[in-house]
């Protein structure tokens, strides 16, 4: 790199103070100086870019036109209509609408319930000293390494015993897949949230129950309104997570009327990818956009560092 | 009731130590209903196994739930009442079955081999059946109720009876006869037309209606929905050897000892029973000639893949991070935006996008950036692994691109300036100085993505499904299968048998090199951390 760049980049503050007086001096710079200094930066980036958006830009594009096969989508937004969306719609042994909606009763149900069942634990962790106390802490580090879906042939196998004993818990159940994933509600959520729960100074719960409150209204008025930040991350990440995951729900859903978009729109190209493509692109638009949503809202918390560990599931 | 004291000094202690213990009546009342609840769904689940005889687990659900009441009705033992809820399901769901997985990995627990012994003699003597060579012509109508096909049979002496695989024949006094005699309708059942027969021919020919519940008695079958003869099973089973006689030809099948019958020339019948193999599995894994081969492949591939993904995600998030780590650089925020969409993107529906993309014959990048070339991106075995990769760096750059910017604009800028006092140039400030102290926050991550990427079941399935397939094996395994994927082809695939005693015996293998993994990470963090401070 130059050397002309280094007193900007040491002094940002000034820059920024200074900057009509930069833009003569910006533009005594020859080309080859403002290249070797921000031009490649931005060849990098559109460059970059491009490489990220264009399957996103395919895909939109194969949605909206009606065209529909592999083969027709290959000339970007050559056509508008909605035909898709219907066909989509419309297709009763692929309900696309039950699809979405099980998504979200699924997503919400279990990313809420990950949400209490890890603060309950947060809670104790952060504001009790009980034996067994590090060993508990430690144990759930170690566990939330080992994924759940590296069990799924047992969790098959378990879900069809319970089918047997409870039928409306087992296999082909929404209710028994929301349990297995609840099974990963401690873990890497508790290890967060506990990291939160103690920055809430202590001095506040006692000053509480010191007024007479008990602990179950000290967690509830106290600790929760005070830590909803870190319950939202929680709950938006476990629910983009749950929105992706096909390897359980896969195995356990198999009724089509029950199952997952990530499911459901897997069999919609598993079998004859390039002539329902256009289609499933509608399908797969509708699917990311909340997802994308979320995301894009959480993204400054991702940079904050306040959910480094966690990688996308 | 101690909590109506003023909270005055005086008093203030005593009942704050009370009051850790009562609740509000409100409280009180939730935590009954909550209790009750449970309470109600755990006797009706005993009660369900009381009626199936299933003991053990009987203990067991009896056992849990005298603790979940010994937790939340006690007084004390405050923790335990907020974790339980949360540790029950982790015990089940997460713990269990991890165990459960180590238990099956020592089954031969798979298609073929998925009850007991008794109930593989009852299955084998319903599959087993053979047409009685002077069997009367029954005809019949087929029946539909409740989306069971049934056969109404109609006897040469015209004694009409009614009934479907697993419930036995019925006299049906009350059924409708045509003008031959042969009865066509039923009350409560509706008639097929011939129409639906047709559609639904596979179910209707595999129709068994047993005589009576011995499977010995024989059974009706229909070949064409429109007459039924009697069959009987080809091979009687006699107890007290435990051993299967073929009627016609007189081989006899015993019990091996291994879950299945099999004759002295070492002819197996198909259905047999769980039994425990000790190490076969992992034995089979590793000298198997139709598994080894591709496990080893697989191994190889997956440790490249995970590794591959780490270092070119990181390499691009960073030169990425460096590029754009300036503060006057014009659009640099619209960049940033756009660069993140494909992180957001559900990683699911990627992998599926991408196979569009990459469709040899159909695809964008072969018909519009190659111009109508057939390059066969996902189904050579090398340009598919290119292709996983590059799909995965799309995927996983976008996080190493904000975790590095991340953890580059929190180095303290005395350090640069201290550099450049020394007359270090750019390169080397980089090199020497940013990229060691970018490591020590970053390796846990780079360590955490590795682990997540040696699982990325989404990817590979999504894309390529594992293909192209090895020429070397019978199983659906393929050159860019992972560990993870091999296991759900093994266990639920299509291609052969389920077999979820190998399946699980390959997860275990997973699960102990994640631990190790997770081993050498906590060390290496810590070692890490050393050097910093």
């Amino acid at each position: 790199m130059t050397t002309f760049i280094d007193p900007q980049a040491a002094a940002p503050a000034r820059t920024q103070s200074d900057g009509p007086g930069s833009i003569p001096q910006q533009r005594k710079r020859t080309f080859g100086q403002w290249f070797r200094h921000k031009g490649w930066r931005h060849v990098v980036g559109v460059v970059t870019t491009l490489f990220a958006v264009f399957p996103l830009l395919y895909v939109l594009s194969a949605a909206l036109n009606s065209n529909g096969t592999m083969a027709g989508s290959n000339v970007l937004f050559s056509r508008f209509d909605g035909g898709n969306f219907e066909a989509l719609f419309s297709n009763p042994t692929r309900p696309f609408g039950r699809w979405f909606v099980n998504t979200m009763i699924i997503g919400v149900v279990t990313s809420a319930a990950t949400v209490f069942l890890g603060a309950l634990a947060a809670y104790a962790f952060s504001r009790m000293r009980f034996t067994g106390r590090r060993v508990s802490l430690l144990s759930l580090l170690i566990l939330q390494m080992f994924p759940q879906l590296l069990a799924v042939v047992a969790i098959f196998l378990l879900l069809n015993a319970i089918t047997d004993v409870v039928p409306w818990l087992g296999l082909g159940s929404q209710l028994g897949l929301i349990m297995v994933y609840l099974g990963g509600a401690l873990g890497v959520n508790t290890y967060l949230m506990y990291g939160f729960f103690n920055t809430v100074p202590k001095s506040l719960d006692e000053a509480a129950r010191i007024d007479g409150a008990s602990h179950v209204q000290v967690f509830f008025t106290i600790i929760l309104p005070l830590v909803t930040p870190i319950l939202a991350v929680v709950g938006l990440l476990a629910f983009i997570g749950l929105s992706s995951e096909f390897v359980i729900a896969s195995v356990v859903l198999t009724d089509p009327d029950s199952q997952t978009l990530a499911v459901g729109l897997y069999s919609y190209v598993a079998q004859q990818r390039s002539e329902n493509w256009g289609v499933f692109a509608a399908g797969a638009v509708l699917a990311a956009v909340p997802v994308m949503a979320l995301f894009l809202f959480l993204q400054k918390y991702i940079t904050n560092g306040l959910v480094a560990g966690s990688v996308k599931g | 009731m101690p909590t109506l004291a003023p909270p005055g000094p005086a008093v203030s202690r005593p009942p704050r130590k009370t009051s850790l213990q009562s609740d509000s009546t409100l409280g009180l009342l939730a935590k009954i209903v909550l209790l009750g609840l449970v309470d109600a769904f755990a006797v009706y689940v005993m009660i369900t196994l009381f009626l199936q005889e299933k003991w053990l687990i009987l203990a067991v659900a009896a056992a849990v739930t005298v603790l979940i009441n010994w937790i939340y009705l006690r007084r004390g033992g405050l923790p335990a009442k907020y974790l339980a809820p949360g540790i029950f399901f982790l015990v089940v769901f997460q713990v269990f079955v991890m165990l459960y997985s180590g238990y099956v990995a020592f089954t031969n627990y798979g298609d073929g081999h998925n009850s007991t012994k008794a109930d593989a003699v009852n299955a084998i003597q319903l599959s087993a059946q053979q047409r009685v060579p002077d069997s009367p012509a029954y005809r019949v109508t087929i029946l539909e109720r409740d989306g069971v096909f049934h056969l109404l049979a109609t006897e040469p002496d015209g004694t009409v009876s009614v009934g479907t695989t697993g419930e036995p024949l019925e006299q049906a006094e009350d059924a409708v006869t045509d003008g031959t005699g042969k009865a066509t309708e039923l009350e409560g059942y509706r008639t097929l037309q011939f129409g639906e027969v047709l559609a639904n021919q596979a179910d209707i020919l595999a129709i068994t209606v047993p005589f009576s519940d011995d499977p010995e008695d024989g059974s009706l079958k229909t070949g064409d929905g429109s007459s039924a003869y009697v069959y009987r099973p080809s091979l009687s089973y006699d107890e007290d050897t435990s051993t299967f006689t073929d009627l016609e030809t007189g081989t006899t099948y015993s019990d091996t000892g291994e879950g299945s019958f099999r004759s002295d020339d070492g002819e197996q019948l198909s259905t047999g029973w769980k039994i425990n193999v000790g190490f076969e599995n992992f034995t089979k894994a590793f000298s198997d000639q139709n598994i080894r081969g591709p496990l080893l492949q697989v191994m190889v591939w997956t440790f490249t893949f995970a590794i591959v993904s780490v270092l070119s995600t990181f390499a691009l998030g960073l030169f990425l991070a460096n590029a754009f780590n300036l503060p006057d650089l014009r659009g640099k925020r619209i960049y940033r935006i756009l660069m993140i969409l494909p992180y957001a993107f559900p990683a699911f529906l990627a992998g599926l996008v991408w196979s569009g993309l990459l469709n040899p014959e159909f695809g964008f990048i072969n018909n519009t950036f190659f111009g109508g070339a057939d390059i066969p991106w996902l189904t050579d075995p090398v340009l598919a692994k290119v292709s996983v990769l590059v799909v995965n760096l799309w995927l996983g750059f976008p996080y190493m691109f904000l975790v590095c910017t991340g953890a580059l604009q929190s180095l303290p800028e005395e350090v640069n300036e201290a550099a450049r006092m020394d007359g270090a140039s750019a390169w080397r400030t980089f090199t020497a100085i940013k990229l060691p102290l970018l490591l020590v926050s970053v390796a846990p991550l780079l360590i955490a993505s590795f682990a997540f990427n040696f699982n990325n079941f989404n990817v590979i399935y999504m894309l390529t499904d594992g293909g192209p397939r090895f020429d070397n094996t019978t199983a659906n395994i393929g050159h860019t299968d992972i560990l993870i994927t091999m296991v759900y082809e093994i266990a639920f695939g299509t291609g052969v048998g389920r077999d979820y005693g190998l399946a699980s015996a390959l997860s275990i293998i997973i699960f102990i090199i994640v631990a190790v993994i997770s081993a050498i990470s906590f060390r290496q963090t810590k070692a890490l951390e050393d050097i910093n401070g």
